[in-house]
């Protein structure tokens, strides 16, 4: 794309080009290797002494593939959203690397940083936070145009917030209204448009409908679903609905305590899961089934997730787990496909003991069974 | 307690179901407004249902169905002006709490009923200690001394499994985790052992494993003191695990009423069924999600006829003209269907799928 005068980003940044360069489906977009993200613990005012860091992401690794949606679940405090931040370059990453299109970003700054963030957009979690109560709902959906003028001429901004304002399934009219006048799921459509304004080829998506109500999490999924094919999107899909993310999502990966913990496609995660922490979340899903009541095989979690600031040693969820050993204090599993374990529960799982629930049939599937045969 | 309640035997949920007494709370045509500077916006519009003791009565809508202000009225907290209660009894163990002074309000908040709240974060005073705040209860309504009070709050903090409860007293909200917190707040409502408890999204905040946890909590001791529950939620998975009967609201009306196998396996609503079908399911991967076209109603201008008709896929004349009552559903030999309605005027074809 060449930049005209009136462009912010002037047409010497060499990323820009390369960013430019379209990647075939099927390749990654976004290459993500031992990223971590401590976050220190100081003491004293004067003398700050360090005592420590919150190990909010530890070394997680992945690919984001071009035109697929991976799903990140996990429970709060599992470092998702601090997993997002500094993917979009919010926090910097301590160590650990991030590569768009094969060039490094975690170290970006300045006008380069500027033209990577068009490219990589983010719907925030909290729809009552994450919009300015002084702006209008016009001001906040068009703010990124005043950054990135070269999308929407000035003239058009307008016309270009109300399309937007449409395409979420908002009226319009609304365009001089302010978020308080909102209900928190329109806020969280605001918030979309806002993401969608730039047209950018990754939307990391923060719990984006975890605030909105049944009837429509079910249009916006649609919404992003449909997106997603028009534009060619790539998707990053953090949420703690694990039906939703089982719906959208292509890969899930499953974090806890600031680790992937076990990472493969929907069909591999939610029918085959091998890693125990895992199996107890899938099975903590209730299910909108009143007959699967009594039926249901669940595993109760005991107590709370340790603190990320001091995470138990080797395995992080031994603390929890009921197959616990010696070793799983001692040795840190690998994100790695354990030998012996057949097909589908052949993918990356780190548990020393990784093998699937021997349970007859999880809820879900029971539920499938009979639309099988 | 003066009511003769039986005592909390075992057994499943379902055994305790009194079914030959009065209801323990029964709501009765119930309208609510707010008076605002744009215009009167009716959040309810003529609500009924009752909740037996022991009973888990369901509560399912969208925001702004009306499903909370309803409970804000039940407890007395609503926030007036500009809410307004213009019509309808809410009667509370055989006496209309609408008649009541405040003071006589006061004396059954808390002690007969009580709320938990969504956000426990928010609800709970930063500033005090939690056992402070547990405490309270006992030395306003029992007017119990400090010592005492702090005792119970120990004793309370046991009972919903919050370990080291003893050291953990005098900890402040912050200091607990978010699966804690509405643990404390669970206690809080407990507190003076009330026959009536509602929960406002009690786990909307929670993660999936800690939602567990308090949903079985909150079901072990509600078989455990017989207490009537109100549930009031968005989330029909939490539904179908725990509730006995279920309403279902929309602007400011209950559309469907029902016991909560029929509701899922047939519901008798245009809207019921619409939420039903826009839940992800296994084998719709990759298709589009169902979902009901449009926004709920505006409350300042609530559509003439059913209110959901706009929306609805089965809409006729007569829909945009006539708001339809609680139909009682029946079966297709025209057996009544206990404790089933619809207000559609075609809940018959509904119900049938076709």
């Amino acid at each position: 794309m060449v930049s005209n005068g009136s462009s912010a980003l002037g047409a010497a940044v060499p990323e820009e080009i390369a960013f430019a360069q379209k990647v075939a489906p099927g390749e990654p977009i976004l290459e993500v290797r031992d990223l971590v993200k401590h976050f220190p613990l100081t003491k004293g005012v004067v003398f700050r002494k360090l005592v420590g860091a919150v190990k909010a992401v530890d070394g997680v690794s992945f690919d984001l593939i071009q035109g697929e949606t991976l799903g990140i679940v996990g429970e709060s405090g599992c470092g998702k959203s601090t997993l997002a931040k500094v993917l979009m370059n919010l926090e910097p990453a301590t160590s650990g690397s991030v590569k768009y299109k094969g060039e490094e970003i975690s170290r970006l700054s300045g006008a380069a940083l500027k033209a990577v963030r068009r490219n990589i957009q983010m719907v925030f979690q909290d729809p009552y936070t994450s919009l300015n109560p002084r702006m209008t709902v016009g001001d906040i959906i068009g703010e990124p145009y005043e950054i990135h003028p070269e999308v929407a001429p000035k003239g058009e901004r307008r016309r270009a917030v109300q399309d937007l304002l449409d395409v979420v399934g908002l009226n319009p009219e609304y365009i001089n209204r302010y978020p308080h006048q909102f209900s928190g799921g329109q806020r969280q459509r605001i918030g979309i448009a806002r993401g969608l304004a730039l047209k950018p080829e990754i939307i990391i998506c923060d719990e984006p409908v975890s605030a909105l109500d049944v009837s429509v999490q079910a249009q916006v999924i649609n919404l992003l679903d449909r997106l997603q094919k028009d534009f060619e999107l790539s998707y990053m899909f953090i949420a703690h609905d694990l039906s939703i993310v089982r719906h959208i999502s292509d890969r899930v990966g499953v974090m806890y305590l600031g680790k992937m913990v076990e990472i493969g496609s929907d069909l591999e995660i939610y029918d085959h899961a091998t890693h125990p922490y895992t199996q107890a979340l899938l099975s903590a899903v209730p299910v909108p089934d009143p007959s699967q009541r009594e039926a249901r095989d669940r595993i109760v979690l005991e107590g709370d997730v340790p603190s990320p600031a001091n995470p138990p040693s080797g395995c992080r969820f031994r603390t929890r787990c009921w197959k616990a050993q010696e070793k799983c204090t001692l040795e840190e599993p690998l994100l790695i496909v354990r030998p012996g374990l057949q097909r589908l529960a052949a993918h990356d799982s780190a548990c020393h003991f990784a093998e699937e629930r021997e349970v007859e049939l999880t809820a879900e599937e029971r539920q499938q069974r009979p639309a099988d045969e | 307690m003066s009511t003769s309640v039986s005592s909390a035997s075992a057994g499943s949920r379902a055994d305790t179901v009194d079914s030959s007494d009065a209801p323990l709370l029964q709501v009765n045509d119930l309208h609510v407004e707010f008076r605002t500077r744009d215009g009167v916006a009716k959040a309810v519009n003529g609500v009924d249902y009752s909740v037996r003791a022991g009973e888990t009565l369901a509560v399912l809508g969208e925001s702004g169905s009306g499903k909370s202000v309803t409970a804000q009225a039940i407890m007395g907290i609503l926030d007036s002006p500009p809410g307004h209660i213009t019509g309808g009894e809410i009667i509370f163990k055989g006496r209309d709490l609408l008649k009541l002074g405040s003071e006589d309000r006061r004396q059954i908040r808390g002690a007969q009923m009580a709320m938990i709240f969504q956000d426990a974060l928010s609800s709970l005073n930063p500033v005090h200690t939690v056992g402070a705040q547990l405490g309270e209860m006992y030395r306003v309504h029992k007017g119990s001394s400090r010592k005492e009070a702090t005792a119970k709050a120990i004793e309370l903090m046991d009972r919903v499994r919050i370990p080291a409860a003893k050291d953990r007293v005098n900890d402040y909200p912050h200091q607990f985790s978010g699966g804690m917190r509405q643990r404390i707040m669970i206690a809080m409502a407990l507190a003076l052992e009330p026959d009536l408890i509602i929960a406002d999204e009690p786990t909307t905040a929670l993660d999936v494993t800690v939602q567990a946890q308090v949903m079985d909590l909150l079901a072990e001791l509600q078989a455990e003191y017989h207490m009537g529950l109100i549930l009031i939620t968005h989330d029909l998975g939490v539904v179908a695990d725990v509730a006995d009967k279920i309403a279902v609201m929309y602007a400011g009306r209950i559309v469907e009423t029902a016991p909560v196998g029929e509701l899922y396996a047939r519901p008798a609503h245009p809207y019921t069924r619409g939420l039903l079908d826009s839940i992800p399911r296994l084998d719709q991967k990759g298709q589009e999600l169902y979902a009901i076209k449009g926004l709920p109603p505006n409350l300042l201008h609530i559509p003439a006829g059913c209110a959901f008709n706009p929306r609805c896929p089965r809409a006729q004349e007569i829909c945009r003209q006539e708001v339809p009552r609680l139909f009682q559903v029946t079966e297709n030999d025209g057996t009544e269907l206990a404790g089933r309605g619809s207000a559609c005027f075609f809940w018959k074809e509904t119900l049938n799928g076709e």
